[in-house]
């Protein structure tokens, strides 16, 4: 009774939001509507008894990418009115729906062509993030030390992509040109701070 | 009234289809961005519900993993989406059509 009545809650308030999300033409409102949709969809791992899954998206989404997306946003100038494309709503809509139904079919296939056995059966008496442990330092070490090197090389990637100057090399100039490149950007530094 | 799989598939399908609409209509790249993130998180609760049907932990596995590739794509995408916005001063999609043929 009360799972049902938390999920058409959750559910109400998440599609809701993301609805906000993708229709607004301010920006300030979908980074907000894209924030509370996130925690909201927490709940539902929550409910699936995935805790941890519920934690780490929490942690993640409302944390890190979201204050990503607040620098962006702070960055680009946003605050003026989003321009919209104006296509053929018909055809939007009915792609998008065609495509999703796609997606839950192919999700959904196994579930009727037949009985499927669990591959990594949830222990009992352990909690969810114990589990989650023992199974991702197990069977899953190796797409584990994986998305770590991908998420190095992304951390990488954004620094390089977005700091300035990254494309010189100190250790590749020699002393003169140092000199001169830092003669320079103290002269600027001196002409931004009078 | 039980709660099932089904349910959590719906709703999984309604999120996915509001993510693409979202991808269809959004001219500028941040909020493009955006709906991505709701395509990504609307699979991950089809990932989550699933395991919770069958009692098997390799759906939560999934999801985690596509919480890292979206985390690393949101941090390479907005330092490409800098760069762009340094060179052209805006960040329009329509506009980025220097390698049209």
């Amino acid at each position: 009774m009360f799972e049902a009545i938390a999920f058409y809650l959750f559910a109400f308030l998440t599609i809701a939001m993301f609805y906000i999300t993708v229709t607004t033409s301010q920006a300030l409102y979908a980074l907000t509507a894209l924030a509370a949709g996130m925690i909201f969809i927490s709940a539902f791992f929550f409910i699936l008894g995935a805790d941890f899954l519920g934690a780490i998206q929490i942690v993640v989404y409302s944390g890190a990418v979201m204050a990503l997306y607040a620098f962006g946003m702070m960055f680009f100038d946003t605050t003026r009115d989003v321009k919209e494309k104006h296509g053929n709503k018909l055809i939007i809509s009915g792609l998008s729906i065609l495509t999703a139904v796609l997606v839950v079919v192919i999700f959904a296939a196994p579930l009727v062509s037949s009985n499927i056995e669990a591959f990594y059966p949830m222990t009992e008496g352990v909690g969810n993030t114990q589990d989650v442990g023992m199974v991702l330092f197990t069977k899953y070490l190796v797409p584990f030390e994986v998305a770590a090197v991908m998420l190095l090389v992304a951390m990488i990637s954004g620094i390089v992509l977005a700091g300035k100057k990254m494309d010189l090399s100190l250790t590749l100039m020699d002393e003169a040109t140092i000199a001169e490149e830092k003669a320079r950007r103290d002269e600027e530094n001196k002409k931004v701070l009078s | 009234m039980e709660i099932g799989l089904n349910h959590y598939l719906v709703l999984s399908t309604i999120l996915f289809a509001i993510g693409l609409v979202g991808v269809m209509r959004r001219k500028n790249l941040l909020m493009l961005f955006f709906a991505t993130e709701i395509l990504l998180n609307s699979v991950n609760i089809s990932f989550a519900a699933i395991s919770h049907h069958y009692g098997d932990l390799t759906g939560q596995m999934f999801a985690f993993f596509v919480i890292a590739i979206a985390a690393s794509e949101v941090a390479v995408g907005l330092g490409l989406l800098i760069l762009w916005h340094k060179r052209h001063g805006n960040i329009d999609l329509d506009q980025m059509s220097t390698m049209k043929g």
